[in-house]
């Protein structure tokens, strides 16, 4: 889908890393100051519609976060996803502003990993309550959750299940949870 | 957030009031009025709280405030195998559990990398129809109510019922299905369920006839809801807005149609779309889609393949049941599936479906093994609500009721 940006200037394309292909879907990595331009130019190429804005957190990784948007054109059919790596506190270019629906997705991306976006009109939590302290989708953060101002509300007692047979534990790092990365004799099957 | 709100009680009225008026601040608060609507209001269908401020009875200006029915879906997914979410995907729309399991399960197939039997593909259109048909009769149900029209109610409750025996009848379970699994179902269609079916589409026909004479024409419903709520199709598709709410607009993008799964390239359908985008446009959309929802129905029944209903994988994909119990491989292969999940590659994917509210999609992050790395669910009731502070101002308070039964939203999935 390289043609999408072929007219551009090259400096944008040469921005773009096309990442590999996987399950028929193209997936292209940018920094994060390209993201307006690109975006915008992806717009008019025929994105029209911003299905879904992410933000992931990859802990131990440097940068540790990535913004995830999977575009659509709808005219073409045709996707594609644009990734952007983040580090802790930097601010990403809000794209609220070619879609509209990328607000309240941006909105959730700081509320729940705690990405934060300049030029967005409205940058508030959306899911959790002003004032919550935590950012609960980032690694760190345990399944039981943290303690905040509202204990009855956001409760942080322990998962009913958790240390028993059949559950993953909520080790820091995804490779550690998987039963299969401990060795038989840790498992507890 | 003011400090005198953070001292308040919650569940105070005043104090969520008072909080309003704090984030809408930006104005002069003199001769408006902040009404505050929610979080527990009949017309908001769960829990969903405006902020409204009022000049007069004429909207100036509206807040959308959501997340309390939060209970962190996609966290919790990340600590547990890809088919113990399962159960989870019920409670997000939990008026169309089993359309939810089918495009879970599609998306963890597609980043398995699995093409499912046909039987298997057949099946679940069946899901995913029946799951249309009962998701919008309540909506139409709901909406009719919030404009007036209690009989509605009751009459597609009626209906509901009706899929709802054949639901049980498939899942065992009537509303929680969690009916799928990674590489298939949990089980083969049961004796008698297509007859079911079948019986069930015939006379429904006729049943959505008289709903639409009930309504369609009826003058207090149009009156309420005609040139109410307008969205133009570039702004619906701007805001995200997906389904019915997007179709009615007159954008014909049906997820079925332009990137077919499940085998509906080779369904006879037809995807109807609105003109004005106001709110009776979104009904009559609706009311169009279960006609052709039965119409998918009839042919998948008349076309049903026989053959295996699970992937081929005994290594990631759970085995018959009965198999379970009387030889020692499958046993082995179940105790490994169950307690360690299916071995995924490390990859991205996101899966789209046409679900009743609109395109749910699933965002899977997998670094190997059975585990998500990350899950994100892109729920088409969060984007169709975020046009809520563009839609309102402008309307009067009286419209918000039928504008919001017109969106369709269910909170559980909003919320996530």
């Amino acid at each position: 889908m390289s043609e999408g940006t072929s007219d551009r200037s090259a400096d944008l394309v040469s921005a773009v890393k096309i990442l590999p292909e996987f399950r028929g879907e193209s997936s292209w990595e940018v920094a994060k100051e390209k993201i307006p331009e690109l975006m915008a130019a992806l717009k008019k190429e025929g994105f029209t519609y911003l299905a879904d804005l992410t933000g992931v957190d990859n802990q131990g990784e440097d940068p540790r976060f990535e913004v995830v948007y999977e575009l659509c054109d709808l005219s073409a059919r045709r996707f594609l996803r644009v990734k952007t790596r983040v580090a802790e506190g930097d601010l990403v270019p809000s794209v609220s502003s070619i879609w509209k629906t990328a607000d309240w997705h941006e909105r959730e991306a700081w509320d729940m990993v705690g990405i934060r976006f300049s030029g967005h009109p409205d940058l508030r939590r959306i899911l959790m309550w002003d004032g919550y302290p935590h950012h609960p989708l980032r690694k760190d953060f345990p399944l039981e959750g943290l303690p905040t101002e509202m204990p009855d509300i956001a409760f942080t007692a322990k998962a009913p299940l958790e240390g028993g047979p059949f559950v993953t534990s909520s080790a820091l790092l995804s490779q550690d949870r998987e039963p299969r990365a401990h060795p038989a004799e840790e498992r507890s099957l | 957030m003011s400090s005198a709100a953070t001292t308040l009680e919650v569940g105070d009225v005043l104090a969520r009031t008072a909080e309003g008026s704090a984030t809408l601040s930006g104005t002069e608060i003199g001769e408006k009025l902040v009404l505050n609507l929610g979080p527990s209001h009949p017309c908001t269908h769960g829990v969903l709280r405006l902020v409204l401020e009022l000049d007069g009875e004429v909207i100036t200006k509206a807040d959308a405030d959501i997340g309390y029915l939060h209970r962190g879906d996609e966290k919790i997914a990340e600590n547990m195998t890809w088919n113990q979410f399962v159960p989870y995907t019920d409670r997000l729309d939990y008026l169309a559990p089993l359309a939810n399991n089918v495009a879970y399960a599609c998306a963890v197939e597609k980043l398995m990398g699995y093409e499912l039997p046909p039987r298997a593909k057949t099946t679940r259109v069946i899901c995913c129809e029946l799951a249309r048909i009962s998701a919008h009769l309540l909506g139409l149900g709901a909406f009719a109510m919030d404009v007036g029209a209690m009989t509605m109610f009751l009459y597609t409750f009626t209906e509901r019922e009706k899929i709802y025996n054949l639901i049980e009848l498939l899942t065992g379970a009537r509303f929680t299905t969690s009916f799928t699994r990674v590489g298939g179902q949990t089980r083969d269609l049961p004796p008698g369920f297509l007859e079911g079916v079948k019986e069930f589409s015939q006379q429904f026909l006729g049943k959505l006839d008289e709903f639409g004479k009930m309504l369609s024409r009826n003058r207090i419903f149009v009156d309420r809801t005609k040139d109410l709520g307008v969205i133009s199709a570039a702004l619906a598709l701007d805001y995200g807005l997906t389904g019915p709410n997007l179709r009615g607009s007159g954008n014909d993008y049906d997820v079925r149609r332009y990137f077919p799964y499940l085998g509906y390239e080779k369904f006879d359908f037809d995807v109807p779309v609105g003109q004005a985008g106001d709110c009776y446009d979104r009904f009559a959309v609706r009311m169009e889609e279960m006609k052709q929802s039965v119409k998918i129905l009839l042919q998948a029944i008349e076309k049903m393949p026989g053959g295996p209903w699970m992937v081929n994988d005994p290594k990631n994909v759970l085995p018959p049941k009965d198999k379970v119990l009387t030889k020692m491989e499958e046993l082995i292969h179940q105790f490994l599936v169950v307690t360690q999940g299916p071995d995924a590659p490390v990859g991205e994917v996101y899966f789209g479906a046409e679900n009743p509210k609109g395109e749910l999609g699933f965002y899977l992050n997998s670094r190997g093994g059975g585990v998500p790395h990350r899950l994100k669910i892109r729920a088409p009731s969060f984007c169709n609500l975020s046009i809520l502070s563009h839609l309102l101002p402008g309307h009067t308070v009286s419209d918000v009721p039928a504008i919001l039964g017109s969106l369709d939203f269910v909170m559980g999935e909003c919320d996530r």
